[in-house]
């Protein structure tokens, strides 16, 4: 059929948009070539000189503890928030929610930039990283867990009060073995966008402590080079497995956040 | 008589502040009260060097918007990124429109996977999209121009266009489009009559989607655009780590705060519209 | 004493009165249904008995002692919601065993009354499924099992059969009999269809706007309505205006504008000269081809102008020679065609002086 076959044309067109350029980083992660220009022949050289790089394998390991750190907070936070939201609706905080992930992350970075200087005078470093990168991850958290819980039949709890459960009770054996799914789906959430935050991060990094995106913003700047392309296609296994993860414990937050 | 006894109901109010408190006091204390600070900053005069200067001894000022308002490439700046985020939107919603379709019309169970299939590339660390198309334009000779800053922000931003619409999309039931055509529509007439004007609210909300983190954005003019390339987000980012003129910053972020706002509320106040029809 | 004593009760949504001031008393062992139109607050005295509301003014006693102050868990009520609110992460069994273990019981008890139950439902072999994975008729019979398995004082039931289909309504109706006489729990049901409420209930109160209409058996609610609306809302129900021209024992003669005299029976006090309306179900109605048999004792000439062919029964719709429509109910007993009259045939309608009842406004 005519009509369907320019649909199906360009949806195809649309998705190889969409791969076709980080195949091309993967690909000429193995390119044994200092260019990024044409395929000369297979090398994984640019992994071990990854394996090599100490300031690049402190950032990973920094992203690493700030990704850890900052998304079991906000999970915990925003889990309450997500909680609240649904529960008692309270005024304000749907728009303390809100707002920090509608926004364009530049204003959150330049207003925790301003508050921890100019404020707190602080030094800027792990501390004000992981405030920010909290600061993001809780609204996510707090969104999917409040569709987590919308989509419940309202019924089951009083259903459980009903049954002779107390408030507490309610909340161990019925409430919260159905949110975690959704509480699963916010951590990893919130971890990968702690992991792969790169302009909040960028002004409230200060000097001292470096991240992973920071690290490949500095060396991307200066120049393109197969070593990037290696760090990138690691990156890119470790989201896929973050994914297959969400997907096994909550394929349906999928839909729901989509 | 009271709904139920003292003591449950002191249970019940202690439980609600005790969820609520944690995460609102830390939203207040890293989201409001810096976003309140920011505001003021910006009528405050920059320091020697760098930050803010005391404000004792030189008080609030308006020099950081008379300097906004004096030199016409502020204006300037800030049309062109309404203009680049503009482009963007509409780029995103050709691309993505005839995606979201193609998705809504295959087999249901294999959405899901079509899906996630766009998903799959906008999880890959932000960084490395924008740098794979370094790789690719750089051999082209467009990278470091408007075309590279353009392919950059579709790329960056065309799944969060093809999931509120084929959220929406997905919603419409198959009958109207058999009704239309029972009705006497045609291809065209069905798309135009009944699919285009259900699906508004996704392409409204798809829209706010894409064109809000473009106007703000700095590192996809930085990384592939040129020196002439450079939106309203690059500049807020010389003037608080380049330039370090704060207040000058904190007005420049205030202004593409108030951007933010009027976009967000014109597209609600479109969406609400759409749903008294 | 009543099991469950109801005492002037009154609930206030911001200016709304959903109950009005009910008093009631449910006896241990008998199936009670609450049975009104949506928004009758039906539901209301549901949720307070339950203890998820709480009235503006009024007590609730169970079992002689005051429910005020005592949150849900604590009272020994259980319900049957009218989504099953069946929790869907617990299996069948998880689901049942979940009051059991709320109560506290030894994991002994718990296996042991599960099992019970679940045989008590028809359901031994769906212990381990989950919820999602059950039929309409299945969930209704986990939710009624987990509302039982903990031998509540009293079973509230709110629209239960709602999302089933007719067939298997019907049939989840004759089971809630047979497990309500089984168990000998006191069931509460709350119902907006009246048919049902006939079926399965001992005494059913009719509720309207927050008060109850008339409290009664179901076979005294259906032949002597107290009031129009009950009248109107159980079944079907012809409205004759007429006005009392002489009370005797034996009976009244009605006069009715346009038709004559009529002859109906007595049921309590009623003054000479009031007005009002003979209530009389269309299955008291006979519809002969003798329109010339009008002026007869309670025969009335009219013609048919429309009928629906039901199968057991037809409805015919005639109107009577002073413009009033009337609806009356052959039954096709005899085997062979029913003997149809046709729309615009000319008939009369008849009835006994003692069917039907005088409602005065």
């Amino acid at each position: 059929m005519k009509r369907g076959f320019w649909l199906w044309a360009a949806g195809l067109a649309t998705y190889a948009f969409l791969y076709v350029p980080l195949a091309v980083v993967v690909l000429f992660s193995f390119n044994d070539s200092e260019l990024n220009a044409s395929w000369v022949g297979f090398t994984t050289r640019w992994y071990g000189k990854l394996l090599g790089d100490a300031d690049l394998l402190q950032a990973a390991a920094n992203s690493l503890l700030i990704a850890i750190v900052s998304s079991t907070i906000a999970t915990v936070l925003g889990t309450m928030a997500g909680i609240a939201l649904h529960r008692w609706r309270p005024p304000l905080l749907p728009f303390l929610v809100l707002t920090p992930v509608a926004m364009p992350e530049i204003l959150l970075g330049v207003s925790l930039l301003l508050f921890f200087r100019q404020v707190l005078d602080l030094t800027l470093g792990l501390f004000s990283i992981l405030a920010a990168h909290i600061t993001f991850s809780l609204g996510f958290v707090a969104i999917i867990v409040r569709a987590r819980l919308a989509g419940m039949d309202e019924s089951i709890f009083e259903a459980a009060r009903d049954l002779g459960a107390t408030p507490w009770r309610t909340f161990t054996r019925v409430t919260f073995p159905l949110i975690v799914p959704g509480i699963v789906a916010g951590f990893l959430m919130s971890f990968t966008l702690s992991i792969d935050d790169f302009v909040i991060t960028f002004f409230v990094a200060g000097v001292g402590v470096t991240t992973l995106p920071l690290q490949i913003y500095s060396l991307i700047k200066v120049a393109v080079t197969p070593e990037v392309n290696a760090i990138s296609t690691l990156l890119m296994a470790l989201t896929l497995t973050l994914i297959a993860l969400a997907l096994r414990f909550a394929p349906e937050t999928l839909r729901k956040s989509a | 008589m009271p709904a139920s006894s003292s003591r449950t109901d002191r249970s019940a109010r202690l439980t609600r502040w005790l969820v609520t408190l944690p995460p609102a006091l830390f939203l207040v204390v890293f989201f409001l009260i810096p976003a309140l600070i920011m505001a003021a900053a910006s009528f405050r005069e920059p320091g020697e060097f760098g930050g803010l200067a005391p404000l004792a001894e030189r008080g609030f000022s308006l020099d950081a918007y008379r300097f906004v308002l004096d030199d016409v490439i502020y204006a300037w700046i800030l049309a062109k990124s309404f203009a680049v985020a503009g482009l963007t939107t509409l780029l995103c919603l050709v691309l993505a429109y005839p995606l979201a379709v193609l998705i809504v019309r295959s087999p249901k169970r294999r959405r899901d996977l079509l899906v996630l299939l766009v998903i799959l590339p906008f999880a890959s660390n932000f960084l490395i999209r924008i740098y794979a198309w370094m790789i690719i334009l750089g051999p082209l000779d467009l990278l470091y121009s408007p075309v590279a800053v353009i392919v950059g922000m579709v790329y960056v931003h065309l799944p969060f266009m093809i999931l509120p619409l084929y959220t929406n999309l997905e919603k419409h039931d198959p009958a109207l489009l058999e009704a239309a055509q029972d009705l006497g529509a045609g291809g065209w007439a069905r798309f135009w009559c009944v699919t285009w004007p259900l699906s508004l609210p996704g392409v409204l909300s798809g829209s706010a989607l894409v064109f809000i983190p473009v106007l703000g954005m700095f590192a996809v003019p930085e990384l592939l655009g040129g020196t002439g390339d450079l939106l309203i987000g690059n500049l807020i980012k010389e003037q608080f780590l380049d330039n370090r003129d704060w207040p000058l910053g904190a007005a420049l972020s205030l202004l593409l705060t108030l951007a933010v706002l009027a976009v967000a509320g014109l597209s609600s106040a479109l969406t609400r519209n759409r749903g008294q029809m | 004493m009543a099991l469950l004593e109801i005492r002037n009760i009154t609930r206030r949504f911001g200016s709304l009165e959903a109950v009005k001031d009910v008093t009631l008393d449910i006896e241990a062992g008998e199936f009670f249904t609450l049975l009104g139109p949506s928004g009758c607050g039906k539901t209301t005295i549901l949720r307070m008995i339950a203890g998820f509301d709480a009235p503006d003014a009024g007590e609730l006693y169970l079992d002689g002692r005051p429910l005020a102050g005592m949150p849900p868990e604590k009272r020994p009520v259980h319900t049957v919601f009218q989504s099953y609110a069946l929790f869907p992460h617990l299996t069948v069994a998880g689901n049942i065993a979940f009051p059991l273990e709320m109560a506290g019981r030894s994991r002994d008890e718990i296996r042991r009354r599960t099992t019970e139950t679940l045989a008590l439902v028809h359901l031994e072999d769906k212990g381990d499924a989950f919820p999602h994975e059950l039929s309409g008729g299945q969930k209704q019979r986990v939710a009624l099992a987990r509302g039982l398995v903990n031998k509540p004082r009293l079973l509230l039931l709110d629209e239960p059969l709602g999302a089933l289909d007719a067939k298997l309504r019907e049939r989840m109706q004759g089971e809630l009999i047979a497990l309500q006489r089984e168990v000998g729990v006191t069931f509460v049901f709350v119902t907006h269809a009246q048919q049902e409420a006939l079926a399965l209930s001992h005494r059913i109160a009719v509720m309207n706007e927050g008060r109850i209409e008339q409290l009664d058996v179901p076979e005294a609610l259906y032949s002597t309505p107290k009031n129009r609306f009950v009248a109107d809302f159980i079944g079907t129900i012809n409205l004759i205006a007429a006005a009392v021209v002489e009370a005797s024992r034996h009976g009244l003669r009605l006069a009715a504008p346009g038709l004559g005299e009529i002859a109906a029976p007595v049921h309590g006090a009623v003054a000479v000269g009031s007005n009002g309306a003979l209530a009389i179900r269309p299955e008291h109605l006979r519809i002969s081809g003798h329109a010339d048999r009008a002026g007869l004792k309670n025969h009335f000439a009219g013609a048919v102008v429309e009928y629906l062919f039901l199968g057991d029964v037809t409805v015919y719709k005639v109107r009577l020679d002073n413009g009033l429509l009337l609806e009356a109910l052959a039954t096709n007993a005899g085997p062979g065609r029913a003997r149809f009259h046709e729309i615009g045939d000319r008939v009369s309608v008849e009835w006994r002086h003692d069917a039907g009842v005088f409602l005065p406004d």
